[in-house]
C-alpha cells in the first residue's frame, strides 16, 4: 500500500457522445494535504471528482482512495469519503435537521449519537437558527454550508468538494474557505477541492494541479508554479486618456502584452523587476504622464497562460458564454 | 407612426413564435395528439350516445363531437399561446421585444397571429382525421364559413385571455390560471349529449355558459342547419372584445416593469 | 430467518427504508400543488361527467340507472395518473438536483430507494382514494359491496396508483428529466380514454375501439372496482382487475429498478 490518500494513474473517461472528458491523469494527494484542482468549466474536474467518488466508473486507468480501488472497492472508498458535489443537492421540501436526521440514519447511526453528531454539524456551520426551515428557503451560502455539513457526518477522512464556492457571495465563501481550511487543520481530514477561481486555489490549497482539456499541465505548490512563470507584470494608467496608445507603443518594448482593464497597459516584463525602473524612465522620456503604475507578482492564471496558452479567466468566460442560449420552449398538456 | 411598423412587428413575433412551435416536437406534438385523441376517444367510446332516447341530431354522433373538438381545438390554441408569452416573459425575451418594437401593440397582434396558424393546423389535422372517420358534414359552403368564423373568434378571445394573463403574472405558473377558467367554460357545456339531455347542475351552468351558444351554433352549422346564429356571434365578439381590453390592460401592467 | 432477510436486516435496509419512506410522504405531503390537484380534477370530472352523461343510463343494457355509480371508478385511475406525474417528478428533481448522487455516496441499497418512492406513492394514493369514496357517498353512489367493498375498492385503487407511479418514477429514471414525466402524461391519458372509460365495452358500437378497450388493462382495472360499487361480489371482474393492476405494478416495478440500477451507477 502506498500511504497515499489519493492517487490516480493514467485515469481516462470517454463519454459515447462528446470529446474524451479525462485524458489519461495521474495523481497523488499525501493524506492531510489540500490539493487544489484547478481548471475552466469542462475541462475535466468534475468527471475526475465523480470517478474518485465512485460516481463513474473509469474507461481505463486506475485510482485508489483511502487505500482502496475505486472499480472493485466502491462501499469501503464512499465509507471513507465525504462529498460536496457541484450541485447542493438538497431536498428543498426538507429542513435542515430532517436533511441531518436522513444522512445520520443512511450512514447507520442511531439513536443519541446521530442526534448530537447532527446537532454538533448544524451548530458548526452556523445553520442552528435555520435548522427547522424548509432548505428551498435558504440562501445559496446556506445550501453550500449544509451541504458541507452533510458531507462529514461520518467523519471520513478525505473530503472532495466540486467548486465549492461557485455563485457564492464574497462572505458565504471566505466562511467556507475557513472551514475548510479548519478541516485541514485541525483535524488532518484530506481535502480534494475542484475550482475555477484562483484566489481559492492559492488561499487554500498546498498543492495544486491544473487541468486542462482532460489532462493536468502543471502540478505543484502554488508558489513554485508561479516561481516557473518568474517574470512578473507592470500596469499603467496614464493620467491622460488620449496617452494610452502611445504608452501602450512604449511598454510593447518591454515584453508581451497581458490582459488588463481597458483603461490600462499591461506586459509582462521580460527582464523581471529590475525593468521597472526603465519603464518608467522610458515613460518619462516620452513626456506620458502616469496616473497609476503597479508591479504584479505572477498568477496561476499566467502559470495557466504559459502552459496552455489561454488565459484561466477567459476560458471561463468563453465556456459560460457558450451556455448561454434562448431557453428550449416546452408544452405545457392540457387536462 | 406608420402602420407597416405594427405589422412588421406582428409578422416578426408571428413568426418567432410559429417557427418555435412548428419546430419545437415537445410543444407540436400535444398540439396535434390531445385534439385527435379526445376526438378518437369521444366518437369511439360514446358514438352510441346517438340511440339514446332524445338525441335528435341529425348529422350523428362523429359529427357532434368534432363540434366540440374543433372548439376545443381554437380555445387552447390560444390558451397554448397564452403560455408562450409566458414562458417569454419568464426568459426575459419579452424585454428584448418591448425595447425593439416601436408599437407594442404590434406584439400582441404577432401573438394572436401565431394562435392564429396554430389553430388552423390544429383544425386541419382534426379535420382529415375525422373525415376519415366519418364525419358527415351537411352545411354548404356558406355554413362553413360560418363555423370557422366562430372558431376564429374563440381563439382570439382565448389567446387574448391567456396573454392577458401572462403579462399580468409574467411566469409560467400562471399556466393554470389560463387553462382552468377554459377547461370550466369548455366543459360545462353540452359535451357529450345535446343540451335537452344534460341533467342535473351541469345543465344548469350549461344554460347560463356562453360557449353553449357557440357550441350550439357550431354544431348547426355543420348540420346543415344553422341555429342561434346572430346570439352566437355576437357572444363570441362581446368575449373577443372584452379579452381585446384585457389584453391590452396586460400589456400596460407588462410595460410598466419592462 | 434465511441469509437473504439476515443481510437486509443486518444493513440496516428496514430503517432506510423506513427514513426514505418518511422523506417521500413529507415531501408529497408539503406540495400541495401537486396533491390537490390531483384531488379535485378528477372529483370536479367526476361532478361533470355524472350529470353531463347521466341520460346514457337509458341505453339498453346499461348495468345502472345512476351514471354516477358507473363513473367513480374513474376518478380512482385519473387519480393514479396524478401519482405518475407526482412520483416521476420527484423522482426527476432528485436527480437534477444532484440529491441521488448524495445518496449515491451513502450505504443506502437501491432496493430502499424504490420502497420509500413507493410509500409516497401510497401516501397520496390512501388520501385520493378514501377521499374519492366519500365523496362518491356523499353524493349518492351507492357500494353494493358494502363497507369490505369499498376496503377492496381501495387496496386496488393502491395498486393502480402504485402502478403508475413506478411508471412515473421508470420514465424519471431512464430520461433524467422532469419534462419526459410531463411528456408521458397524453400517453397514460390515452390509456384511460381508449378503455371502457365512458361506456361499458359491451355497448361501445365502434368495433376498432371495442377491440383496444378489449386488450386494455385500464378497463380490466375500471371494470374491477365498478363491480363493487353496482354489483356487489364479481369474482370474475374482480380478479381480472386485481391481476391487471399487479402485473402492471410488478412490470413498472421492475422497470423502475432496472432503470435506477442504471442511473445510480456506483461501482
Amino acid at each position: 500500500m502506498s500511504g497515499a490518500a489519493i492517487e490516480a494513474s493514467d485515469l481516462v473517461r470517454d463519454f459515447k457522445k462528446g470529446p474524451r472528458a479525462v485524458d489519461g491523469i495521474d495523481l497523488r494527494v499525501e493524506p492531510g494535504e489540500v490539493y487544489g484542482f484547478l481548471g475552466p468549466n469542462g475541462a475535466g474536474k468534475s468527471t475526475t471528482v465523480h470517478m474518485l467518488t465512485t460516481l463513474l466508473p473509469p474507461t481505463s486507468g486506475s485510482a485508489r482512495v483511502a487505500g482502496h480501488d475505486v472499480v472493485t472497492e466502491g462501499p469501503a472508498v464512499r465509507a471513507a469519503i465525504g462529498a460536496a458535489l457541484q450541485e447542493a443537492a438538497l431536498d428543498p421540501f426538507l429542513t435542515g435537521r430532517e436533511h441531518m436526521t436522513l444522512q445520520t440514519a443512511l450512514h447507520g447511526m442511531r439513536g443519541t449519537a446521530a442526534r448530537d453528531r447532527g446537532e454538533e454539524l448544524i451548530a458548526r456551520v452556523g445553520l442552528s437558527q435555520a435548522a427547522d426551515r424548509r432548505v428551498g428557503g435558504y440562501s445559496g451560502g446556506m445550501k453550500r454550508r449544509l451541504d458541507l455539513a452533510l458531507a462529514l457526518v461520518h467523519r471520513p477522512r478525505i473530503l472532495f468538494l466540486d467548486e465549492p464556492t461557485t455563485g457564492l457571495d464574497v462572505q458565504s465563501r471566505t466562511s467556507l474557505w475557513e472551514e475548510v481550511g479548519r478541516l485541514a487543520a485541525d483535524r488532518g481530514v484530506t481535502v480534494f477541492l475542484t475550482t475555477q477561481y484562483l484566489e481559492e486555489a492559492d488561499v487554500l490549497a498546498d498543492r495544486v494541479g491544473i487541468i486542462h482539456k482532460g489532462a493536468i499541465v502543471a502540478e505543484g505548490t502554488p508558489e513554485a508554479l508561479k516561481a516557473e512563470i518568474g517574470r512578473p507584470s507592470v500596469e499603467a494608467v496614464p493620467a491622460e486618456r488620449e496617452d494610452l496608445p502611445r504608452m501602450k507603443q512604449v511598454l510593447a518594448r518591454f515584453g508581451e502584452s497581458v490582459p488588463g482593464s481597458p483603461k490600462a497597459v499591461a506586459v509582462r516584463l521580460d527582464g523581471g523587476d529590475a525593468q521597472l525602473a526603465e519603464v518608467v524612465r522610458a515613460l518619462d522620456a516620452e513626456d506620458i504622464h502616469v496616473e497609476h503604475l503597479q508591479l504584479h507578482a505572477p498568477t496561476l492564471d499566467d502559470v495557466f497562460l504559459s502552459k496552455t496558452g489561454r488565459s484561466l479567466e477567459g476560458e471561463a468566460e468563453e465556456e459560460t458564454a457558450d451556455e448561454e442560449e434562448e431557453p428550449e420552449p416546452t408544452e405545457a398538456v392540457a387536462a | 407612426m406608420s402602420r407597416g411598423g405594427f405589422w412588421s412587428v406582428a409578422g416578426a413575433v408571428a413568426w418567432r413564435n410559429a417557427h418555435n412551435f412548428f419546430s419545437n416536437p415537445a410543444m407540436i406534438v400535444p398540439a396535434m395528439l390531445f385534439p385527435l385523441f379526445f376526438f378518437t376517444a369521444f366518437a369511439g367510446g360514446l358514438s352510441r350516445v346517438d340511440s339514446v332516447p332524445g338525441f335528435d341530431y341529425d348529422a350523428g354522433y362523429t359529427t357532434f363531437v368534432y363540434g366540440f373538438v374543433l372548439l376545443q381545438a381554437a380555445t387552447f390554441g390560444g390558451i397554448f399561446t397564452g403560455f408562450s408569452v409566458a414562458r417569454d416573459f419568464e426568459s426575459g425575451f419579452s424585454r428584448r421585444l418591448m425595447l425593439a418594437a416601436p408599437r407594442r401593440g404590434g406584439i400582441v397582434a404577432g401573438y394572436w397571429l401565431a394562435a392564429l396558424m396554430r389553430a388552423i393546423f390544429t383544425i386541419a389535422l382534426i379535420t382529415a382525421v375525422a373525415l376519415v372517420a366519418g364525419l358527415a358534414i351537411d352545411g354548404n359552403a356558406v355554413d362553413l364559413v360560418g363555423l370557422y368564423t366562430l372558431a376564429v373568434i374563440v381563439n382570439a378571445a382565448a389567446m387574448l385571455f391567456g396573454t392577458g394573463i401572462a403579462m399580468r403574472l409574467r411566469t409560467m405558473q400562471a399556466g393554470p390560471a389560463m387553462q382552468t377558467p377554459a377547461f370550466l367554460f369548455l366543459f360545462l357545456a353540452p359535451v357529450w349529449v345535446p343540451y335537452d339531455l344534460l341533467t342535473g347542475w351541469v345543465q344548469g351552468a350549461a344554460s347560463v355558459n356562453p360557449v353553449t351558444l357557440v357550441l350550439e351554433s357550431g354544431r348547426g352549422f355543420l348540420a346543415g342547419d344553422p341555429t342561434e346564429v346572430l346570439p352566437a356571434f355576437a357572444v363570441a365578439l362581446v368575449l373577443a372584445a372584452v379579452t381585446v381590453l384585457w389584453a391590452r390592460g396586460g400589456l400596460r401592467s407588462a410595460e410598466r416593469v419592462a | 430467518m434465511t441469509e437473504a432477510v439476515r443481510s437486509a436486516v443486518d444493513s440496516g435496509l428496514p430503517r432506510q427504508v423506513g427514513m426514505l419512506a418518511r422523506r417521500s410522504v413529507l415531501r408529497t405531503m408539503r406540495q400541495p400543488a401537486m396533491v390537490v390537484p390531483s384531488l379535485v380534477f378528477p372529483l370536479l370530472l367526476l361532478s361533470i361527467n355524472s350529470s353531463g352523461l347521466e341520460s346514457t343510463t337509458q341505453l339498453p343494457g346499461f348495468p345502472t340507472d345512476n351514471y354516477l355509480d358507473f363513473a367513480l371508478a374513474i376518478a380512482f385511475v385519473q387519480g393514479a395518473l396524478f401519482s405518475a406525474n407526482s412520483a416521476g417528478t420527484n423522482v426527476a428533481n432528485d436527480i437534477e438536483s444532484g440529491f441521488l448522487n448524495r445518496l449515491s455516496l451513502t450505504p443506502l441499497r437501491r432496493m430502499a430507494l424504490m420502497m420509500g418512492q413507493l410509500a409516497g406513492i401510497l401516501a397520496l394514493g390512501v388520501i385520493q382514494a378514501v377521499t374519492f369514496l366519500l365523496v362518491g357517498v356523499a353524493f349518492g353512489a351507492g357500494i353494493e359491496a358494502g363497507l369490505p367493498g369499498a376496503i377492496v375498492i381501495v387496496l386496488m385503487s393502491l395498486t393502480i396508483s402504485a402502478a403508475f407511479g413506478c411508471i412515473g418514477a421508470f420514465v424519471a429514471l431512464r430520461s433524467g428529466t422532469g419534462e419526459a414525466v410531463q411528456g408521458i402524461f397524453p400517453l397514460l391519458f390515452a390509456a384511460l380514454f381508449l378503455s371502457s372509460m365512458a361506456l361499458p365495452r359491451d355497448l361501445i358500437e365502434i368495433n376498432w375501439f371495442q377491440t383496444v378497450a378489449t386488450y386494455n388493462p385500464v378497463s380490466y382495472m375500471l371494470e374491477g372496482i365498478r363491480s363493487l360499487v353496482i354489483t356487489g361480489w364479481d369474482g370474475e371482474a374482480l380478479a381480472l382487475g386485481f391481476a391487471c393492476a399487479v402485473g402492471l405494478a410488478l412490470i413498472a416495478l421492475v422497470a423502475a429498478s432496472s432503470a435506477l440500477r442504471t442511473r445510480m451507477v456506483r461501482t
